[in-house]
């Protein structure tokens, strides 16, 4: 069985984004970008799924343009076989459209399982997985934090409100990771250079046959309104007074 | 045509009571000017469409109630929103985990480019929603014919009650049988749920111990009747259960008073909790950044200073 793994290039999650002064959106230039941690996950999960006898190829594929091969780069360098580029003029594109482009490389490739990170930290919509599985048919589950395949089947344990619920698909599946699925490998310095012979295959987006035009017109972006620090207090009897005279308690 | 279609709220439930972010997010769906039907999915559901259908402004509480909904996998439910979404101009739903993953497939099927964790509504096709951790707010206009989208409760206020809506059944569509229930864990407590309480405590890894947790941060939030939440580095490493985690990527509070214990507040942790109206935080660094959001910071060694202020409060509410 083939595994898919969608990865996302976006900002590093260690940096501290500035919105730019005119509102048009969040500065990208010369900003550290590194795979969305969530997806980061994902490829663990499948090259996990491959070292237990489970899946015989890892795939890790992306959506966008110039250097979009490095966040491919990084999943080979984890371990995944191959790569799949799927051009495009500009980054951002919208998680529906995604979902369609993965779905024709679905298609193309007929993999047994799709495992993508739950949402980026970036755009933080949390819709491409469920969107995929929906236009594909197949069922999903979102948010898994633990994963156990069987021959036609798959039991996936949720993160849900409240607690966890676990769910058994039928295969083909979609997954989505959450936090507590596994802890990420390093890339090993011989296996970042052994990443850098396996092949990424380049698909212009346009080609796809899907409209790239996107459906939400971005207005404006800001900062949210600040917060400034408070005052420390003594004590807590002091810290009590002040929260009466707050009216919070 | 769209603009005078009503908008279809799916409710967040257990089948036996109403989760109060619906009412929030009601405040929410009526912002869009149109009449707002609730839909209630599940199975033995009839209790939550009752309580849905007292709250104030809601034309219509539709019940889908059968065996097909219980456990509400996204599927089924997908297949009914689906079904239902000709007759109405937006499709919205709380952003829980039951929303996030139903919405989405939904919005896929009509060809529609969702809008998650709307925080405020402009117009009816115009939102504002948060980015990168809640460091970035886009304003953005749907375009779509049809709106979907998530709503963060938190920045909303309760609908009140004092309606008395019709229950209106709703025939059962699209059977889907590529996913079984298996089970489920859910945490029955005494204390409030994290997204409705006015008050939270939160502990950090500095607690140390899920003992600790029971033994210094669980008596503060019962002494201010308050809910229990936790940083991602404290459920990771095993010291709260994860739907305690309150973030960017775990659940998103705004109560009245949120107490951060030995919380040094990440980026990431505040994305979840800095709306909140009176924040506190005590940790033993001076320099942590949760004091750059605090309004009242006690510096100092938790597991003193906190059986302290529990029989603080206790002596305060006497």
């Amino acid at each position: 069985m083939k595994i898919l793994v969608p990865v996302k290039r976006v900002v590093d999650a260690n940096v501290k984004i500035r919105v730019r002064p005119d509102g048009s959106g969040v500065e990208l230039a010369n900003v550290k970008m590194a795979m969305n941690p969530f997806d980061e996950i994902a490829v663990e999960e499948a090259l996990r799924l491959k070292e237990a006898g489970k899946a015989s190829e890892v795939v890790a594929v992306s959506i966008g343009p110039v250097k979009t091969d490095e966040t491919i780069r990084t999943a080979l360098a984890m371990g995944a076989d191959r790569g799949i580029w799927v051009k495009t003029d500009e980054a951002g594109i919208e998680p529906l459209t995604v979902a369609k482009l993965l779905k024709k490389i679905v298609e193309a490739e007929g993999p047994g399982l799709v495992i993508l990170g739950k949402q980026a930290i970036d755009d933080d919509c949390n819709q491409t997985g469920q969107m995929l599985a929906a236009l594909l048919g197949w069922p999903q589950a979102t948010f898994a934090s633990k994963v156990e395949i069987g021959e036609k089947t798959i039991a996936v344990t949720r993160e849900i409100d409240g607690g966890l619920q676990t769910l058994d698909l039928d295969l083909p599946a979609v997954l989505t990771t959450d936090l507590r699925l596994n802890e990420p490998r390093y890339a090993s310095l011989p296996n970042i250079m052994k990443a850098k012979k396996k092949p990424i295959e380049e698909k212009p987006a346009a080609e796809l046959g899907v409209d790239l035009a996107p459906r939400l017109q971005l207005l404006s972006t800001t900062e949210p309104a600040g917060r400034t620090a408070g005052i420390k207090v003594g004590s807590p009897a002091e810290l009590v007074d002040h929260l009466k005279k707050a009216g919070v308690l | 045509m769209a603009d005078h279609l009503p908008t279809l709220l799916f409710a967040e439930h257990d089948d036996a009571s109403l989760n109060p972010v619906t009412a929030r997010a009601l405040t929410a769906a009526l912002a869009l000017g149109a009449p707002v039907h609730v839909l209630v999915v599940g199975e033995n559901a009839r209790p939550a469409a009752e309580a849905a259908a007292k709250l104030a402004g809601v034309a219509q509480v539709l019940l889908a109630d059968g065996p097909a909904y219980a456990h509400r996998r996204a599927e089924p439910v997908a297949a009914l929103g689906v079904a239902l979404a000709g007759q109405y101009g937006a499709i919205a739903a709380p952003s829980t985990a039951f929303g996030k993953s139903v919405l989405p497939r939904i919005a896929a099927l009509i060809d529609v480019m969702q809008v998650s964790d709307v925080v405020a509504v402009i117009a009816p096709d115009t939102f504002e929603r948060p980015t990168y951790a809640g460091n970035a707010i886009q304003r953005v206009r749907a375009t779509d014919a049809t709106k979907v989208l998530t709503i963060r409760t938190a920045g909303f206020a309760p609908a009140t009650e004092g309606g008395s809506a019709p229950i209106q059944p709703v025939d059962e569509a699209g059977a889907f049988a590529g996913s079984r229930f298996v089970g489920e864990e859910i945490a029955t407590s005494a204390r409030p749920e994290l997204t409705a309480a006015r008050i939270i405590v939160s502990g950090g890894r500095a607690i140390g111990s899920a003992e600790n947790f029971h033994s210094v941060v669980e008596p503060l939030a019962d002494a201010l009747g308050a809910a229990v939440g936790a940083s991602r580095a404290a459920v990771d490493a095993g010291y709260a259960p994860n739907d305690w985690q309150v973030g960017q990527t775990g659940k998103v509070v705004a109560p009245d008073l949120y107490v951060a214990l030995g919380i040094s507040g990440a980026i990431q942790h505040l994305a979840g909790m800095k709306d909140s109206k009176v924040i506190v935080a005590v940790n033993k660094d001076e320099e942590a950044p949760i004091f750059q959001v605090a309004d009242f910071g006690l510096v100092g060694d938790l597991f003193q200073i906190v059986p302290e202020l529990t029989a603080e409060i206790a002596k305060a509410k006497g």
